[in-house]
């Protein structure tokens, strides 16, 4: 299953709601957009999260929104970096999805 | 989606899908659970296999005790004791939820199963289709 947030984490606590779902062990994948991908910060309170939960989560950020937000260089290591394709790819791939609002 | 639908017999059963709909606002101060109500309404009138899903605030939306005419805003939550009356029977309450709010079933309209994040999970991951509200 894939899961789509695109809340900043430190405006909202979407991130964390998503994540108590998807890290069951079900080998779900994670897609960061827009706000969202602050998320992928490296020794952040959010990142911290997000490595943690990097156990059992794919995560992916798409990379035209981390650029835009100047993150490019901070972003947690193991996060996969996708492009409009691979978001496209991401989907197609999945059995389901959710976008987190 | 099955594109073709306008043009099936709509008593093929093969064509119910799982849908989920996930309600994670509390109920006022956005219009979101109102309209995620009407359109669980609307998905009854086409058969489908509906569950619903309150987690986060959107737990506040069951809520007993709801009394709107002060804030001149309709009460819409008798509605959820009516869903049973469309077919729509599945509700579920996510637990973490509920106890960070300090809320157990005592304290909602309606009878709910109550499911821990994981097999909140599984049954996320059962569905055809999942929205949020």
């Amino acid at each position: 299953m894939l899961h789509i947030v695109n809340k900043s984490p430190f405006e909202s606590t979407t991130l964390e709601s998503c994540l108590r779902i998807a890290t069951n062990g079900q080998g779900d994948v994670l897609l960061l957009i827009e706000d969202g991908v602050y998320a992928v910060t490296k020794n952040s309170v959010a990142g911290n999260m997000l490595h943690e939960a990097m156990k059992d989560v794919k995560v992916c950020v798409l990379w035209p929104d981390a650029e835009a937000r100047g993150i490019q260089d901070r972003v947690l290591e193991g996060v996969k970096m996708v492009d409009y394709a691979g978001f496209v790819d991401l989907v197609a791939e999945s059995d389901n999805v959710q976008s987190w609002l | 989606m099955n594109e073709t639908t306008g043009g099936v017999d709509e008593g093929d059963p093969g064509l119910v899908k799982k849908f989920m709909f996930v309600n994670r606002k509390a109920p006022y101060g956005t219009i979101y659970a109102l309209e995620g109500l009407e359109v669980v309404l609307i998905s009854a009138a086409f058969d489908q296999d509906v569950s619903m899903v309150f987690m986060d605030d959107g737990v506040y939306q069951l809520v007993k005790g709801q009394h709107t005419k002060a804030i001149g805003m309709k009460n819409f939550s008798p509605t959820y004791r009516a869903l049973e009356g469309y077919d729509i029977e599945k509700l579920y309450v996510e637990q973490k939820s509920m106890e960070a709010r300090g809320l157990t079933e005592a304290d909602l309209l309606v009878p709910v199963e109550t499911l821990s994040s994981a097999d909140m999970a599984g049954l996320m991951r059962s569905q055809d289709v999942v929205i949020d509200f």
